[in-house]
């Protein structure tokens, strides 16, 4: 202990200024910091929508007219920011005095940085927004209607193909479409063959669907599932196929015109398709949820040989599994034709006013153009959401894309209050089921009852606010 | 009688009775079966992770540990196509300037805290631990909106401020300031040491192998922080390696993306584990520094 | 001796000069957004819209009347009770294991340190993997002759198997927290007791243990804290399910505020929260520190 007993003389004050001295450092270091980085970081404009406004509204453009700039926002995808990259360039080649700045959102996070920027003040002037959050955003008073002149309802409806509607609410447009999806059957060839099935002959109706599944179906000795007949994952696309799909197929309706009433339970229909869907898994067995994690991945690795899934899904498919044969077909159909559609639509929002709102719907308009939506097909490989576009035979009579667009005359597209809370619903009831062993129409029946709880709520404010 | 031996940290055994040996080396014996056993364990999912990121992409589902066949090939595409050398730098800058403050902080406050007795303390300790409670998800929104106010947005400024002086890291030096014992301290004031030489040759020698521990825990804690830099970094020049994986992420949950994420974080866990190891030597020199024999 | 400056008063202006700057941090970054969590839990407020109304204790009313919110409040504490516990005990052990060992001590500390630096994210994918019906954990099963199990599927499994997670990544944390405060027993304490005759786990009950106190209490309510905080893992393994057996508080926060843009009933939940964990650590800071005056 000979070091601590050394004497020192006593310096609180050595103390004090050592603490001074330390302080001085750190705060320097931060000052270091703040300057060499507002520096970098107020360059690229503080925030998003930061860099407009009083800069821009000086100028003229070499067109004569003020110059604008309108922020657009939507998530990261490569395949989707390249070619928006590319579209933007065209139009502002066209329209030399607007400036289209594009901001990339991560696709898991795309709602929480729209939650913690919008409120603070940092908003887009046109957003691109899934169709089942539309609803949500409208109901807030974000977004504006579309502007009669450019997009009148009339024309839309023509243009259009009816499911795009969901985008329509008050009587409104409120956001539209480059490219739609529609779910379709994807099934592998392969395990086809192997079951001494016909690939040409994808089954076409509920029943065969069933039959064919049981066929497809490949056990181990453990009674484990080696090769799923039917990919089942109520969490992926099922509860689409479920109340875009099935339901209707059944003769059913999933909510009244009005969107006000869930009509699941009025008819047997609803239960009908339930039960259909929850037998794959427990009564027939050709297939479990979380099956190498997911509905994807199983087909994507050759361990499920049908799954209904979405046009979306073809480019992960050719990028991760090159060797896959698999074939696509419409969605098996019962007593009707149907299948769901989806898509993300650019909305615009109640921060564009005068100039940036007319920018704003010419840019809209540029990219639901006929061109535009070729592109898109092309680069992105969604479907094009104006019926004469999509329906044009190159696209019709494609191996793979023709199943999808076949389909869209008969796509729904539900209206989703609430997008989430409505697919948990659905899950929950579903695991109810599977789970708990509770009967069918038991959960059934909770869940419409939850669900259209939700719908009166969403209309109990809607109406307050009239 | 077992005697161990006070050199460092190493415990060395005189033995005379052959039994006591014997048992003694069974239990070493016994220590490293069980430490080797809950090895494997730790090692498992993060050999699993690396093994991922050298299959190739069609492979990436199979349920080999070790791939049949290997490729580079997401490494070299982690830093061809995506920033990645970027986001490491971001957050190595963003998390190491965390750490310097948060240190200093937390030693200076955790001392008063710990060896002083003063008006309010109490208060004062329980503010500060108080802080701790509310997830910082409920957070970024109140720290957005400061950040836009004061222009701070899309900064390394931004993205550090919530972090320069942490909670955790005052509590964590008051713990182990309190674990001095007293006893080193009135000993050092009856042989008339001032207190700034208590605190700079008494607890700072003692407390070192903490400092070396907080500082391990900030670094890596920012290192990896995801949900406020997501939130206040705009730019993809600025942004930081979890926030940049996670735009690598997608709707189609492809695994070629998948594995990437994969490749980033096996690629960033190695400069953790260098920092950990660095700090290490610093634990076992403090000890070394105590003095004590 | 100038009166104005005597010992005593410096040593007051040192401390309370050290201690503005952090409180005026505190009030800044962590106090005032939790007041205007406060505030905000009074009001019905929709993020995208800028109207708040006033609706007094209604979310309050509305989060006890919501069974999830309850939900995620028992399993909460399911997560504090089974986590914290499990965490430290063999945080503890390998501690002293560790401490107890001359050869490879670093590649073991690394080896154990590893998990907890890895990202969270890639690894819950991992242990996705491994978890799946026909994943390697069903495969082992099979193989001793036990029944496959639903595992993350499964209403009673899963959150105890979010849990092993969580601790499996915690665990390098703690037991870093332990060994720095088992190497900081000045030796010369065991030392005596050795040459008094006490054996080892003597030596462990009656020097070690006490003097970890401090140190036990720290790991305690920042393990709490994070338990009662549980929302990484959660969210990544199983996103509160199956049929919302393992949705934690902070999970049901972050979906209330950024899936519905709820932020009115986000933030009571907010309250709620926070003033559970407060109470829990005064009691954890009560009960521990008296123990100690043994």
């Amino acid at each position: 202990m000979k070091k601590i007993l050394c004497k020192t003389e006593d310096v609180p004050t050595k103390f004090v200024k050592f603490v001074w001295v330390a302080w001085l450092s750190v705060l320097l270091i931060v000052l270091t910091v703040l300057g060499g980085c507002s520096g970098s970081g107020t360059g690229g404009g503080v925030g998003v929508g930061g860099s407009k406004g009083a800069g821009d509204a000086g100028g003229l453009a070499a067109n004569g007219k003020p110059k604008v700039t309108i922020d657009y926002w939507q998530y990261q995808f490569p395949a989707k920011v390249e070619l928006m990259n590319k579209l933007i360039a065209q139009f502002q080649a066209r329209h030399p005095h607007i400036t289209v700045k594009q901001t990339n959102f991560p696709y898991d996070q795309f709602n929480e940085k729209v939650a913690a920027l919008i409120p603070a003040g940092k908003g887009p002037d046109m957003i691109n927004l899934y169709y089942g959050w539309l609803p949500k955003y409208v109901a807030s008073g974000y977004l504006q209607p579309l502007p009669a002149q450019s997009f009148s309802v009339e024309q839309v409806e023509k243009e259009f193909f009816p499911f795009v509607s969901s985008a329509k609410l008050n009587g409104n447009y409120y956001a539209l479409p480059t490219a739609v999806r529609t779910l379709a059957l994807f099934y592998n060839t392969d395990l086809f063959k192997q079951a001494k099935l016909d690939p040409k002959q994808p089954p076409a109706t509920w029943a065969e669907l069933v039959d064919t599944a049981k066929k497809l179906t490949v056990k181990d000795t453990n009674g484990q599932f080696v090769i799923e007949g039917f990919a089942w994952q109520p969490n992926a696309q099922l509860h689409h196929w479920y109340r875009d799909a099935l339901v209707h197929q059944a003769g059913g309706q999933d909510i009244s015109d009005d969107r006000r009433r869930v009509l699941w339970g009025e008819t047997e229909a609803g239960l009908e398709a339930f039960k259909y869907l929850l037998d794959f898994a427990i009564v027939h067995k050709v297939g479990i949820n979380n099956f190498y994690t997911d509905d994807i991945t199983a087909f994507k690795t050759g361990h499920a040989a049908m799954n209904i899934g979405g046009s979306f899904h073809l480019a992960a498919l050719r990028k991760d599994a090159p060797n896959l044969k698999f074939a696509i077909a419409p969605v098996p159909a019962y007593k009707e034709k149907a299948t769901q559609a989806s898509f993300w639509a650019n909305a615009i929002t109640k921060n564009a006013q005068g100039a940036e709102l007319e920018a704003a719907a010419l840019f809209l308009e540029f990219l639901t153009s006929k061109d535009v939506q070729e592109q898109w097909v092309e680069k992105v490989g969604e479907l094009p959401a104006k019926k004469d576009v999509a329906l044009q035979q190159k696209y019709v009579q494609d191996e793979i894309l023709g199943p999808f667009i076949q389909q869209l005359s008969y796509a729904n597209a539900h209206f989703f209050v609430d997008e989430k809370l409505e697919r948990d619903y659905f899950i929950e009831a579903v695991d109810l089921v599977l789970l708990k062993g509770v009967p069918y129409e038991e959960a059934f029946k909770q869940l419409v009852e939850k669900t259209q709880k939700l719908y009166d709520d969403y209309w109990a404010k809607q109406d307050k606010k009239k | 009688m077992v005697k161990y031996a006070a050199r460092g940290d190493r415990s060395i055994v005189e033995e005379t009775r052959p039994v006591a040996v014997i048992g003694s080396r069974i239990l070493t014996w016994l220590n490293y079966v069980m430490l080797t056993g809950g090895a494997v364990v730790m090692l498992f999912p993060f050999v699993w992770m690396i093994a991922t990121s050298l299959k190739y992409t069609e492979d990436t589902f199979t349920l080999q540990l070790i791939p049949s066949r290997v490729t580079w090939q997401h490494y070299v595409d982690l830093f061809g196509s995506t920033a990645f050398g970027n986001w490491a730098l971001n957050s190595f800058i963003v998390a190491a300037i965390t750490t310097v403050s948060v240190s200093f902080f937390g030693t200076l406050v955790g001392y008063i805290l710990a060896k002083f007795t003063f008006a309010g303390k109490a208060f004062i300790f329980t503010v500060i631990l108080s802080t701790l409670m509310i997830p910082t998800e409920m957070l970024i929104i109140p720290w957005y909106f400061m950040s836009a106010q004061l222009g701070w947005v899309d900064s390394y400024w931004g993205v550090l401020f919530p972090g320069v002086i942490s909670a955790f890291g005052i509590f964590m030096m008051k713990q182990f300031m309190d674990s001095v014992p007293q006893d080193l301290l009135d000993a050092a004031r009856i042989d008339g040491m001032g207190e700034w030489g208590i605190f700079q040759r008494v607890v700072l020698p003692l407390v070192r192998p903490a400092i070396a521990t907080l500082c391990i825990l900030t670094f890596l804690g920012n290192w990896n922080s995801f949900i406020w830099p997501l939130i206040i970094i705009q730019s993809p020049e600025l942004l930081t390696i979890p926030v940049g994986l996670a735009f690598l992420s997608s709707e189609l949950k492809d695994s070629s993306s998948w594995v990437l994420i994969m490749t980033g974080a096996a690629v960033s866990v190695l400069p953790l584990i260098a920092v950990f190891l660095v700090f290490q030597k610093q634990i076992v020199r403090g000890i070394a520094m105590t003095g004590m024999k | 001796m100038n009166p104005w400056f005597s010992v005593k008063k410096q040593k007051y202006v040192f401390i309370y000069s050290c201690l503005l700057i952090p409180l005026l941090f505190f009030a800044a970054i962590r106090l005032l957004p939790m007041l205007y969590s406060f505030y905000v839990g009074f009001h019905e407020w929709d993020l995208l819209s800028s109207e708040q109304t006033l609706v007094g204790m209604d979310n309050y009313t509305a989060l006890f009347k919501d069974d999830v919110f309850v939900q995620s409040l028992s399993n909460t504490a399911v997560y504090v009770l089974v986590g914290v516990p499990g965490q430290m005990a063999l945080g503890l052990t390998i501690a002293l294991l560790l401490h107890r060992i001359i050869r490879w001590r670093t590649l073991f500390r690394t080896i154990y340190f590893i998990p907890f630096v890895t990202s969270v994210v890639a690894v819950s994918w991992v242990f996705r993997w491994m978890l799946m019906p026909n994943g390697i954990v069903n495969h082992m099963l099979i193989s001793i002759g036990v029944d496959p199990q639903l595992l993350l599927g499964s209403p009673t499994q899963a959150i105890y198997l979010v849990i092993a997670a969580m601790i499996w990544q915690g665990i390098g944390f703690q037991m870093l927290i332990f060994l720095t405060g088992l190497q900081q027993i000045p030796r010369m304490y065991v030392d005596a007791a050795s040459i008094d005759g006490a054996n080892a786990w003597q030596r462990f009950v009656h020097i070690s243990l006490p003097l970890l106190r401090p140190v036990l209490v720290f790991s305690v309510i920042i393990g709490s804290i994070d338990y009662l905080q549980s929302f990484t893992q959660v969210m990544n393994m199983t996103t509160g399910g199956p049929l919302n057996s393992t949705i934690s508080v902070v999970l049901y926060i972050y979906e209330l505020a950024f899936k519905q843009f709820n932020l009115g009933l986000a933030s009571a939940a907010t309250v709620i929260l926070f003033g559970f964990i407060l109470l829990l650590s005064l009691l954890q800071l009560k009960l521990l520190n008296r123990k100690m005056d043994y």
